[in-house]
């Protein structure tokens, strides 16, 4: 997500001959087929993205033929199957919130604190053994997330244990779960990050009577604040993304979700939904996924932006 | 060569002259046993099981300059680290005897490293300045210690006017310390070390990787920080300690002979006249001749 651009010089020439012959080297043809399959690399990513907004964009104008911008972004009555049909995204949208903060208060304190852990306070030991424990937890699959959430989180813990007045889905365990899968994402980039900052600035705090606490906030945090922001989009961008755990566990019915103990559809519960349906090629409910599916990409495209903003703005680079 | 080259070239030679002279004076000003602020009493210092440096004992006297030197290797660095705990931060290591700071040790239970460094600055090798504001580095300091400050726009200014960096930097305090150059950053970083008032400041090689014109700069700058604290500086550069330091402690390493570890001891301490013009160990004299090291 860094938008900055590596300033390389004009790349060497391979194969010219040079003006002295004492320099003259041997053609290095690996260097050229390695720097032509990085650059073929290069630009199939950029091919697959814009592939990927095309296949987005074209049937969503198809969508947009039958109903305007305004009543898909501003319609509060989610109802595309239904024969009297209405497709405002709001109702989606405040599932998504929803799900999605919840998430987010859970995984970004949570791995920050892991990461702060890690990175600064553990012996290098505990650290070799603690981290790669981590990464595996972001490796299970999240359908095991969801039937977590669904069976224990809400069925077992909010509704047996606490009591709480909630049927048989809500946002609330969709997002405390989601928070959990979250976690090992945020907490292994943001220590990355502070483990990148070099110790002389450490010492260099240390030497001034600052305490281990002082030196983290102020001096290693500030300075690897373009990698935690990154881990942070990146959590955000998965919860917003997140498809299974919502699916199972937040509920089906789209309705405008006013608070955590309701059910909801997010935006990716209704594309996993409507997807495993038998909706037409080209009819209005199949196009509908995929205005869904920009509107998705577009959150995300405005999520980064602000946070390269943010990053330029108050990083304070090493 | 210019003729404006001619006309700086002089007083350069001048400048010289006087710290020459102000050197001579000076050695013979100090008094024949140092009056200590800090003292090391059979100082060993381990990294796990590995024994770095022995048997040290120190007396770094007030308002004077020490200059530790010796071959690399001998734990210049290590026993400097030790002076005010920053060893804490190595993984295994460990002190063992005293070191005295106003008659009390600071590695008795009890007393707070963080402490001992606010009393205890340090300047490091190589400029470490943070990636901040030239005038946020120096109120670092200040604010993480909570000191009482009246007006911290005061602080920066003295403690840049001290490091003789303020005139350079004065229009630019809101600006990135990495916009300095190396020699500007190393008094940056002598600035924001005297910003909290240590009564100790611990300077490790703090001009190698500075040219000569930095360099002494940052020499005058130590000879004027000496009327105010105790300076102990480690350098590898003959000439430097003999300009800058009232006193002199020679180490080197001694190989044991069963495991062929290399720990250093403390071969000679003394006034820096007597240890370059007449050292008493065969060692000293090898090594500032060259002849060693
Ligand atoms: N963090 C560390 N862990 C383990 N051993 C160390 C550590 N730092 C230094 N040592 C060892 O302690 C000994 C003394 O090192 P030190 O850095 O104090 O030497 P020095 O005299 O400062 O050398 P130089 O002049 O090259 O800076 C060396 O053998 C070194 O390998
Ligand atoms: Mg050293």
């Amino acid at each position: 997500m860094s938008s900055v651009a590596t300033k390389a010089g004009p790349s060497e020439r391979v194969g010219r001959p040079p003006a002295i012959p004492q320099f003259a080297g041997r053609p290095r043809y690996g260097e050229k087929v390695i720097r032509f399959v990085l650059r073929i690399a290069a630009i199939l990513t950029v091919v697959i993205t814009v592939g990927i907004l095309i296949a987005l964009i074209v049937p969503s104008l198809g969508f947009f033929s039958q109903v305007s911008v305004g009543e898909f972004l501003f319609g509060t009555r989610w109802a595309p199957r239904f024969a009297e049909a209405s497709f405002g995204v709001i109702p989606l949208i405040t599932a998504t919130l929803w799900t999605t903060t919840i998430a987010l208060l859970v995984a970004i304190p949570l791995g920050l604190g892991a990461a702060i852990l890690l990175a600064e306070y553990a012996s290098s030991k505990a650290r070799k053994t603690l981290k790669p424990i981590l990464e595996i937890l972001a490796g299970v699959p999240t359908v095991v997330y969801g039937l977590f959430a669904l069976q224990f989180v809400q069925a077992t813990v909010l509704r047996d244990w606490l009591q709480l007045d909630t049927g048989a889905f809500s946002v609330l365990a969709a997002g405390l779960v989601m928070g959990v899968m979250i976690v090992p994402t945020i907490a292994s980039i943001s220590e990355d990050a502070m483990s990148a900052v070099p110790s002389a600035l450490r010492q260099g705090s240390a030497a001034l009577g600052a305490n281990r606490m002082q030196t983290t906030m102020r001096v290693v945090f500030p300075a690897a604040l373009s990698g935690i922001v990154a881990a942070i989009v990146l959590g955000i961008s998965r919860a917003i993304g997140e498809t299974m755990i919502v699916a199972i566990a937040a509920g089906s019915q789209a309705r405008i979700v006013t608070g955590p103990l309701e059910q909801g559809q997010t935006m990716t519960g209704f594309i996993a939904n409507a997807a495993l349906g038998d909706s037409r090629v080209g009819s209005i409910e199949y196009d509908t996924l995929f205005a869904v599916g920009l509107l998705l990409f577009g959150i995300t495209l405005i999520i980064n932006a602000i946070s390269i903003r943010f990053v330029r703005r108050f990083r304070e680079a090493y | 060569m210019t003729t404006q080259d001619l006309r700086d070239d002089e007083p350069e030679a001048l400048h010289e002259l006087a710290i020459e002279l102000e050197r001579k004076a000076r050695a013979r000003s100090i008094p024949d046993v140092p009056v200590g602020v800090m003292s090391c009493k059979d100082v060993d210092v381990y990294y796990g099981k590995f024994r770095a440096v022995t048997g040290v004992n120190l007396e770094f006297g007030r308002n004077e300059i020490t200059a530790l030197i010796g071959p690399s290797g001998c734990g210049k660095s290590t026993l400097l680290r030790s002076l005010n705990r920053m060893n804490d931060l190595v993984d295994g290591a460990r002190v063992d005897g005293d070191v005295l700071f106003m008659g009390e040790d600071i590695y008795r239970k009890g007393v707070d490293p963080i402490e001992v460094r606010r009393r205890i600055g340090m300047v490091f090798q190589k400029p470490n300045p943070f990636p901040k504001s030239i005038y946020d580095n120096i109120a670092y300091g200040p604010r993480v210690t909570g000191m009482k400050v009246d007006s911290m726009d005061d602080l920066v200014e003295e403690a840049l006017t001290k490091a003789v960096l303020w005139d350079e930097v004065k229009d630019k305090l809101k600006q990135s310390a990495f916009g300095l150059s190396g020699g500007q950053q190393q008094r940056l970083c002598i600035a924001r070390t005297i910003a909290v008032k240590p009564d100790v400041i611990l300077m490790d090689e703090p001009c190698s990787a500075l040219d000569p014109i930095a360099t002494m700069r940052i020499e005058d700058l130590m000879q004027e920080l000496r009327q105010d604290y105790t300076i102990v500086i480690v350098t590898h550069n003959m000439q430097q300690a003999a300009r800058v330091a009232d006193r002199t402690a020679f180490f080197t390493a001694l190989a044991d002979k069963g495991t062929g570890d290399r720990t250093g001891v403390l071969v000679e301490f003394g006034r820096t006249t007597q240890i370059f013009e007449d050292p008493r160990d065969q060692r000293t004299e090898d090594y500032i001749s060259g002849r060693f090291g």
